[in-house]
């Protein structure tokens, strides 16, 4: 017990708890925007995609390939390529808010393929009930495709969020803060193991917590 | 009410027009029930989603009460579909709303109806198809012959002046099939509605169509009243539905006459003739022997009916022909 306590004696635990908020909010930040990008992204993925109700073959071609590209980017290298474009953006590419659009360029376009996926597995015939009550392209969307597709939707979040935490470690690499960044300065830099295990124990409850909340509300939402 | 003008439809596959509609006019008149009767791939869903543009015609103009249907833009098609109620073979239902909220969605998708008078407009449509008690279950939890009724009490919200049905109860067992067909026809009677339904069961036309149209290979080939089109059939193809919904073979039947004597004939009784105790008065009166090979006393909606096969040996036979005649009774000469 003693040995156990001496390995971490020399923790400095304000510092681990910052660095867990900067993750957090990188996360919650980071998330937001990707949600806010990706879901319509997925929408109009699925909707202009073959025989579907917007069908624009060229529309989704281009969506498509630029998806793919962002995607094929290891993320690693996305943050060394987004540097110029979020100065750009808003001043800086350090700390948490440097970190923030990369992550989303990084994970919008995962989840709009995990979007339109989900999409795609709501039933052809309640999409055509709805356009037969007289439906909007906007009614359909809003009232029929996402409410039925919301588990689907759910899962999809879910594990985009556990990317964009995986994410936000790989971001500490530039500056970027958080957990992942401290794992670096002082397990990696200063051979401080300590330090390193506490960092992947708070990341490991993190996912946890996260799967979990994700598993419930897609229970709680799942109807048929 | 609804009118086919040489409408015809062809879809493009992979690069081919394939037709599945040929140039069709047919008219349904406001308030019958009218059946599309057609084996798999005849054109009959093909037929009815022209009715409220679910898919476009490629030829051809369909009126709708005096509107030209494929003429009006997307607004006025909204508008439009509001006033056409559909159901369908598999319901169709939300998975993620309750029955109320089903039965709720055309009235919110429509707007201008406050929240408490959607509510007493779906507590009302909920006692007309008896599900008061289901109103917050979700469609999961429904049998099918309650997610049908949930279907059709959807299609009633916005008070439509036609309701389309497509196989509304071709994945429903027989007796839940009667009671769906019941609540149908209680529906046309008691508001008035225009009904076109699709099916490949006479059995269906025959319990609730006033008329019926017989599409094959994308053509109506036979059409008129469901006494005449089910007591006489004329084309192959609705030979082939009338025989189906008997459950004989049309070709085995002539055969095993092969060996009965006499004239064979086919009577049909329809209305009263059906009960009368005419075949023994005639016989009677007449001198001819009969005897029954086949035969069914059956309704066509509510207007009763009865088709004979009979033998008939010795005796008059002519002036036993003209008896039957002269009773309104159809005597088709079989051999
Ligand atoms: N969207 C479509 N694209 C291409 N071909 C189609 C399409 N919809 C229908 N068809 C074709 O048109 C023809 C008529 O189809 P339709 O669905 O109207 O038949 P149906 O009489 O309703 O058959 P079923 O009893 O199987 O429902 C078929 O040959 C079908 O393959
Ligand atoms: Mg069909």
């Amino acid at each position: 017990m003693d040995a156990f306590l001496a390995f971490f004696a020399d923790i400095d635990w304000p510092e681990i708890w910052q660095a867990t908020l900067d993750t957090l909010q990188m996360l919650g930040w980071s998330m937001f925007f990707t949600v806010l990008l990706g879901l319509p992204l997925g929408v109009l993925l699925f909707l202009t995609g073959k025989r579907q109700l917007l069908e624009q073959p060229i529309v989704y071609g281009l969506l498509s390939f630029l998806v793919n590209v962002l995607r094929s980017i290891p993320f690693i290298i996305l943050l060394i390529l987004m540097i110029p474009v979020t100065v750009w953006l808003i001043g800086t590419s350090l700390g948490v808010e440097g970190a923030i659009p990369p992550l989303v360029v990084g994970a919008a376009p995962f989840l709009a393929r995990l979007v339109e996926t989900a999409l795609r597995e709501v039933d052809r015939g309640i999409i055509e009930a709805t356009q037969a009550m007289g439906a909007s392209l906007w009614q359909i969307v809003t009232r029929t495709l996402l409410p039925e597709a919301l588990p689907g939707l759910i899962a999809a979040a879910t594990v985009t969020a556990i990317a964009l935490v995986s994410y936000t470690a790989m971001a500490g690499v530039i500056g970027g803060g958080g957990l992942g960044d401290l794992a670096i300065r002082f397990g990696y830099q200063r051979f401080q193991t300590n330090v390193m295990v506490v960092t992947v124990v708070l990341l490991l409850i993190l996912v946890q917590v996260l799967q979990m909340v994700g598993d419930r509300l897609v229970v709680k939402f799942s109807r048929r | 009410m609804i009118e086919f003008q040489n409408v015809q439809k062809t879809y493009l596959v992979s690069g081919r027009q394939v037709p599945a509609l040929q140039s069709t006019s047919l008219r349904v008149e406001a308030g019958e029930v009218f059946g599309l009767i057609g084996h798999s791939g005849a054109g009959k869903s093909t037929m009815l989603r022209l009715i409220n543009r679910l898919e476009a015609p490629s030829g051809g103009r369909i009126m709708v009460d005096g509107e030209d249907v494929t003429a009006l833009d997307s607004a006025g098609l909204r508008a439009f579909r509001r006033r056409v109620g559909m159901i369908f073979q598999h319901f169709n239902l939300l998975s993620s709303k309750t029955v109320a909220a089903n039965i709720a969605m055309p009235l919110e998708l429509a707007g201008g109806h406050s929240r408490a008078e959607i509510k007493v407009r779906v507590d009302e449509l909920l006692a007309r198809v008896g599900l008061t008690d289901h109103a917050r279950k979700y469609p999961a939890q429904l049998s099918g012959g309650q997610k049908q009724r949930v279907g059709i009490a959807r299609a009633l919200a916005t008070r439509p002046k036609i309701l389309l049905c497509d196989e509304a109860t071709s994945a429903l067992d027989p007796q839940t099939t009667g009671q769906v067909l019941q609540l149908l026809a209680e529906i046309n009677r008691e508001l008035g509605l225009t009904i076109v339904l699709i099916t490949h069961e006479m059995d269906v036309i025959r319990r609730v169509c006033d008329r019926v149209a017989v599409l094959d290979a994308g053509t109506v080939v036979e059409q008129g009243t469901v006494a005449d089109v089910f007591l006489h059939p004329k084309h192959a193809t609705t030979r082939r539905f009338v025989f189906e919904a008997e459950h004989v073979d049309e070709g085995d039947l002539m055969s095993s006459y092969s060996h009965v004597e006499g004239r064979i004939l086919r009577l049909t009784f329809r209305g009263e003739a059906t009960y009368a105790p005419l075949l023994g008065r005639i016989a009677r009166e007449t001198g001819v022997d009969y005897s029954i090979l086949g035969g069914r006393i059956d309704r066509i909606r509510e207007e009763p009916y009865g088709q004979l096969t009979i033998a008939l040996v010795g005796g008059d036979l002519d002036a036993a022909l003209a008896r039957f005649d002269a009773a309104d009774v159809t005597v088709e000469v079989i051999r």
